[in-house]
């Protein structure tokens, strides 16, 4: 029996030490045509409202509206599109000779049942104010409740993908992801993986790549380690110390392109130390956001300088004066407001100590780290912060139970080509769960209904001005930084394009060099 | 090595297996009953909304809102008593029903059978590599206490459980995947792809278990029985092979039991180190987007994974050591 379990033993080890011995190098050498993509997200499922960024990145599914890389709409599923006079009916010419994954034509009634089940979810599309989607001779008929202009705009977003009828079940759960993109799903392995393979019923130009792969790693390390190895032909949101690495390879080629999300503070303006918009400039004075650019984020072009970022087309505001680093000025601001330091070195006024909470999360692994050089910051001119790192969503929950002082996280201003989409949410009435909070500005409000309400950009330019203007002076939120997309590929792989609104890994646009 | 056993004894010995796996059913059921309910009770005392977690972790943080939110509370039923759901899950459970993830909408069990399978494979071959390496070296240094071989391993021993796993990983990554190029660095599908994360966590277990053996062969060479066997005039390998390995086995394979934890320590970091789809990767992520059907089938599976696994561990002892069924 010993001798039985000893000789399986060995028997075992010996078969371990020969697959570690016979391991064969990656085959290389031969043309590639596949490219194997790593990112931090998971891939949980086929839900367009939950996972459907990845299948538009991985250019499986399409919307009716696309965007360049500039942020420009074009024509993807839908050829033109126009508004009626009244600005409540809009019409989307759908494009002919599309096939579905399954061979299956599309049709003006499949692409209405996908929009009409769309609306019905959480996220940009199920918020757009849509009165019905009906199908009309050769066109998609969307009538609304008010004026939007952004409509085209929340149709490039990847909730309102196109799925053919046959990926639904009977209870309109997704069961098979069957759309029209230039590559189809060929396996599924939740959350960690998918494949895809280039499809041949594709109405636009055939892509060069046959095959492509997505895999979701959390790790940082594992991402730039992956590229290194050769394992990984696209890796997504490198870390500073993979990207320093990375950048000093001869066969590896990094990117960095600004991207329309913000690192912000936002602030809660019911609470005593914050109401006045004075205190506000003062810690905004107080942040050195040079310092927390070149050294935490390691781009020293992301100091944020304003909310919006030059890569918001229309919304980043070249005239406003910009955020400044003066921590001199910022004690003296608060000096004049009543504030007077403690025993402990703490400003006071009438009992109240300037002490307040921040709440971030680790995901993004930048945020902990930033709230840290915050805290030391406004330490600095007499503030005291607590940090508090969880969850994303005590960010939201805390607004919406008003228990929330701060919050630090980076919102994306990109969910859709027009930031108004975003802009209404966070600085209209109200504010948002990721915007203002207790913040009232008629007027920014009263123009975010005008620039959403016109496409008439001599109405809307004046109406987006009063918002920057206003976003810069009263500061319900303070901008940090502008965060920068990496990506970093092997030298060899060619036609690499950093999509600034993250809808899209450009697979179909690469190719070996030979 | 034929084991001299009476009818009479062996019909003592099938008396107790029978006790021991009735003992054994009725410790899986409480351990199903205690995990179940001391998760459930653990997940609601977590702070936070559970609304605003399972949205999150549904839509991405960018789409979370108190809108997501109040669909996710009312699709769920998330306001209703914490006694009356956790009564539902337990009834579920009784017939079999893990239900669905409400993160996902998956089935629980098919995720977790696939989640499983995966871990099984990565430990299985973790536990290889611990042993291919503990074995030879832990038996050696045995043999010769205070030996050259003994301290070094003693050294390298305590060097490995000092290193954490994730670090291993890491520089195990660099030299056979970056440097080397004979590894992929991290994913799976490929059978290669199961090399690297079992080496690192198979690494991570030959510390202690070497440290184990190399213990339970001192102990037994020392023992009066085997200094007889040498007295005899027995060669050393020989007496050991005779007198010695039985002995020195029933410790290790005890341990062996005992570094199923270890192992579940090692998977959680090693899994996500390498992007392996496995059981500790998806324990980690149902507790932070508190999916409590996920949390509870996986939990329920380690558990009585854990059961079963003791229960093998028992009857290899038993069979080893001839006392036990006495």
């Amino acid at each position: 029996m010993i001798h039985f379990a000893l000789r399986s033993l060995l028997a075992a080890a010996a078969v371990v030490s020969c697959s570690f011995a016979t391991v064969v190098p990656a085959a290389e050498a031969q043309q590639r045509t596949s490219v194997a993509v790593v990112a931090p997200w998971h891939v949980s499922g086929m839900e367009p409202s939950q996972d459907g960024y990845t299948y538009l990145r991985m250019q499986t599914g399409e919307t009716l509206v696309g965007a360049d890389l500039d942020g420009k709409l074009v024509p993807v599923l839908a050829t033109q599109w126009g508004v009626s006079d009244d600005g409540l009916t809009w019409t989307f010419t759908l494009r002919q000779g599309v096939s579905f994954h399954d061979g299956t034509p599309l049709t003006v009634a499949a692409a209405v049942a996908s929009l009409q089940r769309a609306s019905g979810k959480p996220g940009v599309f199920g918020m757009a104010p849509i009165e019905r989607i009906e199908a009309a001779d050769n066109a998609v008929v969307i009538r609304l409740k008010r004026p939007y202009a952004a409509l085209p705009a929340v149709l490039a977003n990847y909730t309102a993908m196109i799925l053919a009828p046959a990926s639904f079940d009977a209870a309109g759960e997704v069961t098979q992801f069957i759309a029209t993109g230039p590559f189809e799903v060929a396996e599924l392995n939740a959350p960690q993986s998918m494949t895809v393979r280039r499809f041949d019923g594709y109405w636009g130009a055939a892509p060069a790549i046959e095959t492509a792969s997505y895999l979701s790693s959390h790790r940082a390390e594992t991402r730039a380690l992956m590229v290194e190895s050769g394992d990984a032909d696209l890796a997504f949101t490198l870390d500073p110390a993979g990207y320093s690495r990375l950048k000093a390879l001869d066969d590896v080629d990094v990117q960095v392109k600004p991207i329309p999300r913000v690192i912000v503070v936002k602030l809660n303006i019911a609470r005593a130390p914050l109401a006045d918009s004075e205190a506000r400039r003062a810690l905004s004075l107080a942040i050195d956001r040079a310092g927390i650019a070149a050294g935490i984020l390691r781009f020293p072009e992301a100091a944020a300088s304003q909310l919006f970022p030059p890569a918001v087309a229309g919304w980043h505001n070249p005239d406003l004066a910009p955020l400044t680093h003066d921590p001199e000025a910022a004690r003296r601001i608060l000096a004049d407001l009543g504030w007077k330091p403690g025993s402990d070195g703490i400003l006071e006024r009438d009992g109240v100590r300037f002490a307040l909470t921040l709440r971030t999360f680790p995901n993004r692994p930048e945020l902990p780290l930033i709230a840290a050089a915050l805290q030391d910051q406004w330490r600095q001119i007499g503030v005291a912060l607590d940090v508090s790192v969880g969850n994303s969503s005590e960010i939201p929950a805390g607004h919406q139970d008003g228990s929330l002082d701060m919050g630090l996280y980076a919102r994306n201003y990109g969910l859709t080509p027009d930031p108004v989409v975003n802009a209404m949410d966070d600085f209209g009435s109200g504010g948002g769960d990721w915007g203002a909070m207790n913040w009232d500005a008629p007027a920014v409000a009263a123009a975010l209904e005008t620039a959403s309400g016109v496409s008439d950009m001599a109405q809307r330019v004046p109406a987006i001005a009063t918002v920057t203007e206003a976003l810069q002076v009263e500061l319900p939120l303070i901008p940090i930084a502008w965060y920068q997309q990496t990506v970093a590929h092997p030298a060899a792989l060619k036609g690499v394009a950093v999509d600034p609104l993250e809808r899209t890994y450009g697979l179909s646009d690469l190719r070996w060099a030979e | 090595m034929p084991l001299a056993m009476g009818a009479a004894s062996r019909r003592l010995a099938g008396g107790g297996m029978l006790r021991i796996v009735a003992g054994r059913c009725v410790q899986a059921v409480i351990v199903a009953l205690v995990v179940g309910v001391v998760g459930f009770a653990m997940m609601e005392a977590l702070p936070g909304d559970a609304a605003f977690r399972i949205a999150a972790g549904r839509y991405g943080y960018d789409a979370v809102s108190a809108a997501a939110a109040d669909l996710v509370r009312a699709e769920l039923g998330l306001d209703r008593p914490a006694p009356a759901r956790l009564a539902e899950w337990l009834g579920h459970t009784l017939v079999l029903d893990l239900g669905r993830s409400v993160v996902t909408g998956e089935r629980v069990a098919a995720a977790i059978a696939s989640q499983l399978a995966n871990t099984v494979s990565l430990a299985v071959a973790a536990m290889l590599v611990a042993l291919a390496i503990s074995l030879p070296v832990g038996c050696l240094a045995g043999l010769a206490p205070g030996g050259v071989l003994d301290r070094v391993s003693a050294v390298l021993s305590i060097g490995l459980r000092a290193t954490p796993a994730f670090l291993l990983g890491v520089v195990l990554m660099l030299l056979l995947a970056v440097e080397l190029r004979a590894l992929p660095a991290a994913g799976h599908g490929r059978a290669s792809h199961l090399i690297l994360p079992s080496l690192t966590l198979g690494l991570f277990l030959t510390a202690v278990l070497t440290r184990v053996v190399r213990n339970a062969v001192a102990e037994t060479v020392a023992s009066e029985s085997f200094q007889f066997a040498r007295l005899k005039g027995l060669p050393l390998p020989v007496a050991f092979w005779r007198h010695g390995l039985r002995n020195a086995s029933v410790p290790v394979v005890a341990y062996l039991g005992v570094q199923a934890a270890l192992i579940l320590e090692g998977v959680v970091v090693v899994e996500s180190l390498f992007a392996w789809p496995g059981i500790g990767h998806a324990l980690t992520h149902a507790i932070f987007q508190r999916d409590v059907p996920m949390l509870q089938g996986t939990a329920l599976t380690l558990g009585l994974a854990f059961v079963v696994l003791s229960f093998l561990v028992d009857l290899a002892c038993r069979a080893l050591d001839p006392r036990m069924r006495a």
